[in-house]
Parts: C-alpha cells; structure tokens; sequence
C-alpha cells in the first residue's frame, strides 16, 4: 500500500541480478552452438529414407509405391518409379524409386509419410541444422541425401526403431513360412497334377496373390 | 595535483584554444566545449545501452549479449553499425519533412539542456542565471518533437503512441517543475551553479545535499518519480508500449533516425538525471569532505551513472501502467505531494535550525504520505469478481 510492493519487487530484481552471478542454475540458458541438450526421443522434423546393410542404393526398403507422394499434404515429395526390378535387401526383386526428391523448404515435419508408408522405407530424422546458401536446390533433397542406414534410425530413434526391426522380422519370418509352404503346395501340386497338366498350375497363383494382400493389410 | 586533476580539461581547453588568435579563442572554447558534449553524452549512452541489457538480462537469469567481442562489450559499436547500414524507409503518406525533423529536433532539444548542467567545477558551458528555467524550456521542446514523429507517420499506432506521451509528459511536466521549485525556495535562485555551490558545503564532513532533509528526500523521489515519467521510462513507458502500440511515435522509424530517437531518449534521461543530481545530490560535490581530492567532473559522472543504473533497475522490476492509473498517479498523488512539498519546504526555511523542524516537516510529510496512500488505495480495492449470465 505505501509503496513496499515496489521495494519487495525491487528486492528480488536485485536478488536475480545478484543470483545470477554466483549460483549457476539459476541461468537456464544453454549457449547452443557451443553448448547442446541432446534431442528428446521424439524429436522429428524432416523425413529420411532407411536403407538396410551398407550399400545405400540397393538396400534401401523404398519400393515406390507413391503412397507417401500422394498422401502428403504439402506435396513436397516427387517419386519416379523405375522400369525395371532390382533385389531389395531380401533378395525379392522389387520397383525402386528411380528419382525420390523431398523439397524440406515445403515439407511440413507432419509425419503423414512415415504413417502411411507400408515398408517402414521412410523415418522422420533429427537433423535440424539444415541452413544452405542455395535456397532452391539446396533445400531440394534427392534420393542420395534422404538415404541414411538403419543404425542411424537406431541411433536417434532407439525405442522405436527396435519395435520396428521386431515388427519386420517377423514379417519375414512369417512371409518365409508362407513362401516355404506355398512352395510345398506348389511342390504337391505339381507332383500331383502331372496328369492334368498347366491348367492345374493355375490356381497357385491367385492363392500367393491373396496372401501378399492380406499382408499388406496387415502392414497398414 | 589534486587542483590540476580537477580542472584537467579546463586546462586542455585553454592550452587548446591558446593557438588560436584572440578574438577566436572565446567562440573556440564554447565551440570545444559543445564538441566534447557531443561526444561524452553519446559514448556513455552505448555504455548505458550495454549495460541496460546485460543487467537486465541479469535480472531475469539470462546472460543478455555476450557474442560481440569480449563479454559483448562490442554490441553498442555493432548496433551503431546496423542502424547506420539499415535502410531508411519513409511512409509514402508520412509528412516526410516533419518526419525527417522530429528526431532531428529530439536530438538537438536532448543535447542543448546539458548547455546549463554544471558537469564539473567551473565546467559549466553557459553559466545561466536562469539555467533552471532553460532547461525545463528546453526540455518541454522534447514534447513537439514526439508530437511531430506520431503525426507525420501518418499511422495510428503512432498517433496514439504520440498522444499519450504528450498526455504523459505535460501531467508530469507539472510535478517535476513544483519539486524543483521547492530548490529554487531555498536557494534563491535558478542558477544551476549557484544550486551546486549552496549544496557543496559540509558539517561533520557530510555534505549539505537537499536530499538530506526531509522537503529535499521527497522532492527527489518525486522528482525521480516525474523524470520518469518524462522520460517516457518503464513503468510509464506507454508511448511506446510495444506490446500493444508496435513502438508508439517511432512506430514508423528505422534505421539511423530509429537510432536518433534511441541517443535521444538516452541522453534525455542522463540530462534529467544530470538535473536532479544537480538539484538534489549536490552535483558534482563530493559524497564526504574526506573525498573531496577526487576531481568533481567524476562525482557527476558517477552520479549519472548511478541514476542510470536505477533506472534499469526499475525497468527490471516494474510493469506497465494502464492509462488511466498513470494520470490518476500524476494528478492525484505526486501533484498534491508535491504541492506539500513547496509549504514543506516553506516551513522549513522560516523555522530556523534545531531538530523542531526536522520532526515537523518530516511528520507532515509522513502523514501526508499515509493518507495519500490510504485514500489512493480505498477506490481500488475490488471485490471478488462476479459474473452474470445472459437469461
């Protein structure tokens, strides 16, 4: 009332100003190029392509499926499907992106990409001091510079690149099993249909075809 | 020595002048003297800025700037440096030429008050009779000119930015003249020189400053109180209130005249400084007599500085008022104060000496205060706050 409110505040400016010369956790501050926090676990904010083993080119899990291009909201992603098939990391040959450009400038860190992706191909990264001199195509990431390895993802993802890593084993384990028994049958058939000839060989097809979808399903 | 060190650039200035021709030498000195005004004033705004926001960085547990140079000492140079280099962009619609003027006449109002502070012993540029009176006359100028920056910017926010610093200023123009005026009561006299001579006396080795006295105390915190809001200093910064008017008057202002209205408000604020400090604290008069060898023109210094630290301070500490609270301030609370404050002062002239006076003046003052404070405090107490819904 007679003005001590002030004194009271003018008291503890000085004790800050005070304090902050002696006690260091007063000064929050983390002096950032020199000083750093590491990122928090679910740092994110532009995308990356996962590649398997350590040749980038071959083992990257992308098939170009273009479900990322067209669910992303801002459009910043450009895939170019390839013409012809190349051994993905398990020896399955595959489509491949033969162009996979994100312009980072556009995107918009939403993560939509990682969602809808069926193959676990593209991750959200934590790299985040991305400053260039050329606006346009230094902000343009092609295939190239998306690819990181699958230790990277490890490294800055942990806890969900392990469930990950699970979730594809046992896909492959599973898959595996399938192609062993759809190969058996395959085997019986033939033994069996010597007689009737190709006509029976038909129906084996649409059976490993259904199987494939219903694991897609399962993906998703 | 100690004399030498005292007059030190008295001394420059003539041995300086001495080359020039006779009838030169008078226009020379003055002309010298403006220069080193000039060029003082300015440098000790960058030390000021620079240690505006280190401490107030300090105050709210950052570091402030500590990139530029060692401990950033060099921000001011490189904050000069960007407004020199920045463009200067003028509203198409603005008045250009009143735009152009208004810092202009800021700078130049700032800078011809220090013409009369008596910076140091026999360091006074124009030793006025009425050097008071000047600088108030010069100071009101400041007013115009921010005045002048909000209407010709052709922009609303600095139209209002502009209006309430005119509202501003002229409320506590009056509070500031009536406690300075108790001085002139008993001094007899509106010379700055002769104010700092009076004060520059000691008893028991302590000086016979105003603000040892109880009409002196009050009119210093009063004034203080009205310098800042002269100022235009938090907690009365609403001119510019860059939380809701963008920056007020200079809203439109960039650049090096940005920079201009920046020095401006700085060196205004040392120069009412230097005014209170020569009203109240004895000007360049030494704190004790034992002190007395160190040269005077350091005392000012350091009392500017000192004022200039506590205005930081208050700006770390204190919020913003509200319009209405700031004229009810100036109008009901240091006006009639300080109205007091002149019959206190009366009082105290004729009671002659003994401690009677002390404890009248003082328990008038006290009480005063209190009531003030009580009746100031009754209408804004709120209840809880209600809320009424719409049937």
């Amino acid at each position: 009332m007679f003005g001590e409110g002030i004194l009271k505040g003018l008291g503890e400016t000085a004790r800050n100003f005070a304090g902050s010369f002696v006690s260091a956790e007063r000064l929050t501050t983390v002096q950032y190029p020199e000083e750093r926090i590491a990122p928090i676990e679910a740092t994110r904010d532009f995308p990356f392509l996962v590649y398997d083993g350590t040749d980038w080119e071959a083992g990257l899990r992308c098939v170009a499926c273009q479900i990322c291009e067209k669910e992303c909201p801002p459009k910043c992603i450009y895939i170019v499907k390839s013409t012809d098939k190349k051994p993905d990391a398990l020896g399955k040959p595959q489509i491949y992106p033969a162009r996979f450009d994100i312009d980072i400038s556009v995107c918009m860190s939403c993560q939509i990409c990682v969602e809808v992706c069926p193959f676990e191909a593209i991750k959200m990264d934590t790299e985040f001091e991305l400053s260039t001199t050329d606006r346009f195509g230094g902000l343009l990431y092609d295939k190239k510079e998306l690819a990181k390895s699958n230790e990277h993802y490890h490294k800055i993802h942990p806890t969900e690149a392990a469930e990950v890593d699970a979730r594809l084993l046992e896909e492959k384990v599973k898959s595996e099993a399938k192609a062993k028994a759809a190969a058996a049958a395959a085997a019986a058939k033939a033994a069996a249909g010597t007689v009737a000839g190709p006509a029976a060989a038909k129906p084996a097809a649409p059976a490993v075809s259904a199987a494939k979808t219903a694991e897609g399903e399962k993906q998703g | 020595m100690i004399e030498k060190a005292d007059q030190i650039f008295v001394i420059l200035g003539h041995w300086l002048v001495s080359f020039l021709p006779v009838p030169l030498q008078h226009a020379a000195l003055v002309l010298l003297g403006v220069v080193a005004i000039i060029v003082t004033f300015p440098a000790l705004f960058a030390i000021t800025v620079l240690l505006e926001r280190k401490g107030l960085g300090r105050m709210q547990n950052r570091y402030g700037p500590n990139r530029v140079g060692p401990y950033g000492l060099f921000q001011p140079i490189a904050d000069g440096l960007k407004s020199l280099t920045k463009e200067d962009i003028v509203p198409l619609s603005a008045d250009a030429v009143v735009h152009f003027l208004a810092p202009v006449l800021l700078v130049v109002v700032v800078f011809m008050g220090y013409a009369v502070l008596p910076i140091g012993r026999n360091m006074t540029l124009v030793n006025m009779d009425a050097g008071l009176l000047f600088f108030f006359a010069i100071g009101a100028s400041s007013e115009l000119s921010v005045f002048m920056a909000g209407w010709s910017s052709r922009n609303k926010y600095s139209l209002l930015g502009a209006m309430r610093a005119v509202a501003q200023m002229i409320s506590y123009e009056v509070p500031l003249l009536m406690s300075s005026v108790a001085v002139v009561m008993m001094t007899g006299s509106l010379s700055l020189g002769k104010i700092v001579d009076v004060q520059n006396q000691y008893t028991f080795g302590l000086p016979h400053w105003y603000i040892f006295t109880p009409w002196g105390c009050a009119g210093f915190i009063l004034f203080a109180i009205a310098a800042t809001a002269e100022t235009n200093r938090s907690p009365f910064d609403l001119p510019e209130g860059e939380s809701e008017l963008v920056a007020g008057y200079f809203t439109e202002y960039s650049g090096f005249k940005f920079a201009l209205f920046f020095l401006g408000e700085y060196v205004g604020m040392m120069g009412i400084s230097g005014l209170g400090t020569t009203l109240f604290l004895g000007g360049y008069s030494s704190p004790l007599l034992v002190l007395n060898w160190v040269p005077s023109w350091i005392w000012f210094f350091s009392k500017i500085m000192l004022s200039m630290c506590v205005f930081i301070w208050v700006r770390g500490t204190l919020p913003r008022l509200r319009q209405d609270q700031l004229m009810n301030f100036a109008w009901k609370f240091v006006l009639p104060l300080s109205l007091l404050n002149l019959i206190v002062a009366g009082i105290w002239r004729f009671m002659g000496d003994g401690l009677l006076r002390w404890i009248v003046c003082s328990a008038i003052l006290l009480l005063a205060y209190v009531v003030m404070a009580r009746l100031g405090m009754k209408r804004e107490h709120f209840g809880p706050r209600s809320y009424r819904y719409a049937e």
